[in-house]
């Protein structure tokens, strides 16, 4: 039963890797919600019991991440009329070293931090570099939609953490994590698309012009 | 208890329904002075049972309200009492004064400001009640931003957005040493209940004194940390003006005593630290109160000058103690409570004068006032009143509260060497002061009220309505009766001075005083009487005849104007000229020229010395080095997220 798990958390870390050298905004969003889904899927392979309850909360987790999260996304894309590619701050050779480090970090992390043994290997390693990952998304991209993917991806993270310390129990943890994104998601969405219609474009680059506080100035 | 939690109950409802009753003027007014003056009565029931019958009251807590480390733990010992009592009293007086200056708003919206005139209320009892740190840290804050809140009340001037911002950042520094303060007593006992707090070891002691003494220094306008002082309390409405000068700055004083007693037993060199900050407050407060030509800014620096005078009998009072003269030691807290009680009467008393000189003329300014005693006769009497009992004349109360750190001082003289030492400094500068205090407000009522108006606004000048008027009467007539019967208020003085520093002081205070105060009486008594004889002689000679009333002699000559009279300035150049090192006064003068001179001007302006010398260049340095940090702030929020995720793993790297 668990190497489906390991399989799917595999996955999970290669789909890391994929984001972190996307190019295409849309194929980003699209890999974001596949990770999404991988990571609803998980708790019904690992706790070996596909019981009612835990089948309707992983099929509400992944109607989320799987439809409605993308839907909204790449309706915001194409509201705001984002160019098609992710504009990076650092290239991607960088990006994918970068994340390949947080793998190795994570992997020593997980061995360092005082918790429950999980039955499913890696699971906390993986966790741990989906949420480096989320970072890396929200720290070197330019453009706000790309932000709002890595907290999609950082939230997916914080999930499969959430499996690995409650396999059984992880609704209430995850339900208030997964409103705050929600949240997070919805204001985010609303304010690119303002953002755009006043600018004429979303990159949160220049948005660094609204900071009243410049560099060297007084008075 | 019960009546306690009652009138914060009433003050915080009838805050919140005076800040819903929206435009209102009218309605507002009823809501908020008469929820204030419920709950001031209600408060004075508490308090009085606890000073005169049951002594000390405490509430354990309610474990339904708790916070982290904190808990709605209450109590009310004579000392909370001692300080409450002016709280309840001023208030209510201000409120009754305060439905009348409010009302002429010009159809301003009062809601707001009687919303945070009761919460200031409220914050400023529950300081004085709670007998927890947390608790106590949140009613000082509560207090600190109601007060912010009615200092912005004229927001539309510069100076008063100015001084509200400098008010905002003392207020801010003086919490954070008190923080300071709360951990090493916290850290030390285990708690953070008053009750449990054990003095800390060694030089953490010390670390808290000093830590007092700066957060609760600041509250209470100590010399140097005084700036904000003068700015803020001229700026708030008059009313406001009164609580804040009367009371709100009492809660430094009354937390210097509490912390007094729990760091017991005292280093040698508090009591000295503690004399020298109040000499320097009470010398430095006078003379800067002498070269000001605002009535309200005089008064805020008097109110640094009376802090001095409490703090030079607290530090007397420790230094005594040290070296065992209990009688001394006695004579000189129960100076020094009652001078916090006395001046709080008559400084609001002061306060809410000057706002009725200003109400009716629309200015503060001394050189722009005069005459205003035939105009304004009630008014006048009740603010002569105040000038006399600010300058520690007999009958009133000032008198008697600088007359018993006196006699503690001329009582250590006699004793151990080191309280005499200080003692000697201790009356030369209370005689300096008083002496100082007197020209100050002799300058401040001559200007103001005798004389000739100086400017047309006064001459169309009326006394006040009588809800003002009230205002003024009732703090008069008790700055009367302490004065004429100081035996009633030595019994709670003593008492709030057995619950702050043991029993041995406050019996020895009360035996010690006895007799002194009693001869005190008689003389004010004898005193009145002679003045009532005087004026009932007055009114038999006067009688059947027609007084008349001519100009002032004017030397022969023609064509006397009220500008030829002493001005304000004049009066004090003597005094400014001596202590113009310290004050640096700025001056333009263009004297008369030729025969025919056609204009010449005059003007003087006290600088805020402390303020221009050392904060503003202090602030300027800080602004500067945070400006070296500028490259942080670049507006990148990639760059912004980067930081909080780099601190996140710091902090899981730490506890790994």
């Amino acid at each position: 039963m668990n190497t489906f798990a390991e399989l799917t958390i595999v996955l999970i870390i290669l789909l890391n890797m994929a984001m972190s050298v996307s190019g295409s905004l849309a194929s980003c969003i699209r890999l974001a919600a596949a990770q999404g889904v991988a990571a609803g899927l998980l708790p019904l392979m690992a706790a070996g019991g596909a019981h009612g309850r835990a089948v309707a909360f992983a099929a509400f987790i992944i109607a989320l991440k799987g439809l409605v999260f993308p839907w909204l996304m790449l309706r915001a894309r194409e509201l705001t009329g984002a160019r098609k590619e992710i504009d990076p701050l650092i290239g991607y050779p960088a990006s994918i070293t970068l994340c390949l480090a947080a793998f190795a970090a994570s992997a020593w992390l997980g061995s360092r931090l005082p918790l429950p043994q999980s039955g499913v290997a890696y699971i906390i390693p993986a966790s741990l570099a989906t949420i480096f990952t989320g970072f890396l998304l929200i720290t070197t991209r330019v453009k706000a939609i790309t932000q709002v993917v890595g907290y999609l991806v950082v939230e997916n993270g914080v999930y499969i953490f959430g499996l690995a310390l409650f396999v059984e129990q992880p609704l209430m943890v995850e339900l208030a994590i997964l409103l705050d994104v929600f949240v997070a998601v919805f204001v985010m969405g609303i304010a690119i698309f303002h953002i755009s219609r006043e600018f004429d474009h979303i990159d949160t680059d220049a948005l660094s012009q609204l900071s009243d506080w410049r560099r060297g100035e007084e008075g | 208890m019960v009546f306690f939690a009652l009138s914060i109950l009433v003050l915080a409802s009838s805050a919140f329904l005076a800040l819903a009753s929206g435009g209102l003027a009218a309605r507002a007014r009823i809501i908020g002075a008469g929820g204030a003056l419920l709950g001031s009565a209600l408060g004075l029931v508490s308090v009085l049972k606890v000073l005169f019958m049951t002594g000390a009251e405490a509430y354990a807590g309610w474990p339904a309200f708790s916070v982290p480390l904190g808990r709605l733990a209450l109590s009310i010992d004579p000392l909370a009492a001692f300080f409450l009592l002016p709280v309840y009293l001023l208030t209510a007086f201000a409120a009754v004064y305060g439905a009348e200056y409010l009302g002429a708003g010009g159809g301003r919206r009062t809601g707001a400001a009687w919303c945070c005139f009761n919460l200031l209320t409220a914050s400023m009892a529950l300081v004085f009640a709670s007998a927890n740190a947390v608790l106590f840290m949140l009613a000082w804050e509560a207090m600190a931003v109601s007060s912010f809140l009615l200092v912005v009340y004229d927001h539309h001037k510069e100076q008063v957005r100015r001084a509200a911002r400098i008010y905002l950042v003392a207020g801010g520094a003086g919490a954070l040493a008190l923080l300071l303060l709360f951990s090493l007593l916290g850290a030390s006992s285990g708690t953070l209940d008053f009750a449990a707090f054990a003095r800390p070891e060694g030089g953490a002691a010390a670390a808290a004194f000093l830590a007092a003494l700066l957060g609760f220094g600041l509250k209470a306008g100590v010399v140097p940390l005084h700036v904000w002082l003068p700015e803020a309390h001229p700026a708030a409405p008059s009313h406001v003006s009164a609580v804040m000068s009367g009371v709100m700055i009492k809660t430094g004083v009354y937390g210097l005593v509490r912390t007094l007693g729990w760091l017991a037993p005292w280093d040698g060199w508090w009591g000295p630290a503690l004399l020298l900050a109040g000499l320097a407050s009470g010398l430095v407060g006078v003379i800067f109160a002498l070269a000001q030509h605002d009535l309200k800014r005089l008064l805020a620096y008097s109110s640094v000058e009376n802090i001095g005078i409490i703090l030079m009998g607290l530090g007397l009072g420790v230094t005594a103690s040290a070296s065992g003269s209990t009688a001394v030691a006695g004579l000189c807290f129960g100076g020094a409570l009652l001078h916090a009680l006395n001046h709080s009467l008559f400084k609001g008393l002061l306060f809410m004068g000057a706002g009725a000189v200003m109400h009716a003329t629309g200015t503060g300014e001394l050189e722009a006032l005069g005459g205003l005693a035939k105009r304004m006769p009630r008014a006048s009497l009740y603010f002569l009143a105040g000038a006399a009992a600010i300058s520690g004349l007999p009958p009133f109360n000032g008198f008697i509260s600088e007359f018993l750190i006196f006699l503690g001082s001329f009582g250590a003289l006699r004793g151990p060497e080191a309280p005499a030492l200080w003692s000697v400094a201790v009356l030369l500068a209370l005689a300096a002061i008083g002496g100082l205090a007197g020209a100050c407000f002799a300058r401040a009522y001559g200007s103001v009220f005798l004389g000739e108006p100086r400017s047309s606004r006064c001459h169309s000048a009326h006394d006040c309505g009588a809800p003002m008027l009230a205002g003024l009467a009732l703090p008069a007539a008790a700055c009367l009766f302490i004065g004429l019967f100081p035996s009633a208020a030595a019994g709670p003085a003593a008492a709030a001075v057995s619950s702050a520093f043991g029993a041995e002081p406050g019996a020895a205070f009360l035996s010690a005083a006895e007799l002194p105060l009693a001869y005190v009486s008689a003389g004010a008594l004898a005193l009145v009487l002679l003045l009532a004889l005087a004026a009932a002689l007055r009114v038999f000679l006067l009688r059947g005849k027609v007084p008349a009333a001519g100009p002032t002699w004017d030397c022969g000559y023609a064509a006397p104007t009220a500008r030829m009279q002493y001005g304000a300035s004049s009066f004090a150049q003597p005094l400014t000229d001596f202590f113009r090192p310290l004050l640096r006064t700025a001056g333009r003068h263009a004297p008369p020229d030729g025969y025919f001179p056609r204009g010449s001007e005059f003007h003087t302006e006290a600088g805020a010395v402390f303020y221009n010398n050392f904060y503003a260049p202090a602030a300027l340095m800080l602004r500067r080095a945070a400006y070296r940090f500028s490259w942080l702030q670049h507006g990148r929020l990639q760059f912004y997220i980067l930081y909080i995720i780099g601190a996140l793993l710091a902090l899981l790297l730490w506890k790994l």
